[in-house]
């Protein structure tokens, strides 16, 4: 989790513009809050990328393991009923 | 409003004197690049360097408009001899360690930030404008470089003891900003530039709040060093200038 300097990690998400949510964008080593935010200031947003940042120390997320993929996940994908595909969208609705 | 005006040449000067001091630091911001003491603070000096840069875009770009003989922002950065040059004896300074690079960064930014709010109110529009959009960078860099102080000075033994030293290095550099020369007199008469001995007092604030929080000690002597603005440098200047301006110098006019 840590460099060898002692490090932690961060894990960094970043909101492009208002009202839409914030993404992950990468992860950084910095010694606290404070500077993990400084740093995804000048590593992630210097081409105007953000409006918002987040920043989390990676030990503090909880991710599912790779091992479990066919219990949690394959029994979704023969279960096409719970998209919403099966009625005609009337015309003139745009951006759905 | 003041009836005083400034002639032609004289704010020709006074811009390219401010351009000197961002394109000068900012050249020695960029030697640190791709050997930052980690990848992220490698990326947030090359990131202020940029900054120094357009700053000084701006300001050579308006200079060269108001000489009117023709030049470009390229022939005033690159084809000019070091005593041509304005800037602060301070920012032409090596980089050395990092703890010399923060607080060369530091002095200057917390002068800056103060230079820059009052040349915002200036009766030139066009210089109002750049110290305007200037500021905002001006703000994180302080930011930037206060933090480290802190950091640095309350941090292990080490950087206590290297910030300390590049404290008492560099302060004798700093009385530079504030004794202002003829042009700048005359500039801040006008109304068009700033009276930079109006900004002694909250510059020392400023400095003396941050070094106690880093639990550093303060310089005990009135800083000495200055020329840098009457075009009398140090050595390093020249070494700072073969390096710039190698590439104009070897293949003339050429561009990219």
């Amino acid at each position: 989790m840590s460099d060898k300097q002692g490090w932690p990690l961060w894990e960094i998400f970043i909101r492009s513009k208002n009202g839409l949510n914030h993404r992950h964008v990468g992860s950084l080593h910095a010694p606290d809050a404070e500077m993990a935010m400084e740093n995804a200031r000048d590593v992630y947003t210097r081409r105007s990328e953000g409006v918002s940042i987040w920043v989390v120390e990676s030990r503090h997320i909880t991710a599912s393991n790779p091992e479990n993929n066919g219990e949690f996940f394959e029994p979704a994908q023969d279960k096409v009923y719970r998209h919403p595909t099966f009625y005609e969208m009337p015309e003139g609705i745009k951006h759905i | 409003m003041n009836e005083k005006s400034n002639t032609k040449n004289e704010l020709f000067s006074y811009c390219l004197q401010l351009g000197d001091n961002s394109l000068i630091l900012g050249q020695r911001l960029g030697e640190w690049c791709g050997h930052g003491p980690v990848l992220e603070v490698d990326i947030a000096l090359t990131n202020i360097a940029l900054d120094f840069l357009g700053q000084t875009r701006s300001y050579f770009q308006y200079a060269a408009e108001v000489e009117g003989l023709g030049h470009t922002e390229d022939q005033l950065a690159f084809l000019r001899e070091a005593h041509e040059y304005r800037n602060y004896l301070l920012l032409e300074q090596p980089n050395e360690d990092f703890a010399y690079t923060i607080i060369r960064q530091f002095f200057f930014d917390a002068f800056h930030r103060l230079f820059l709010e009052k040349l915002s109110e200036s009766t030139d529009s066009q210089l109002a404008a750049i110290a305007a959009k200037s500021l905002k960078e001006v703000k994180y860099h302080f930011r930037f470089s206060s933090d480290w102080v802190r950091r640095l000075g309350d941090g292990t033994a080490v950087s206590h003891k290297k910030i300390q030293q590049a404290v008492d290095d560099l302060w004798m550099f700093t009385g530079e900003f504030f004794q202002p020369t003829e042009l700048e007199e005359n500039m801040a008469a006008s109304g068009v530039g700033v009276d930079v001995t109006a900004l002694k007092t909250p510059y020392l604030t400023a400095i003396k709040d941050v070094l106690s929080e880093a639990t550093l000690k303060w310089p005990d002597f009135e800083p000495n060093q200055h020329g840098g603005k009457e075009g009398r440098h140090s050595e390093y200047l020249g070494h700072i200038l073969s390096e710039m301006q190698w590439m104009q110098r070897t293949y003339p006019n050429m561009s990219w």
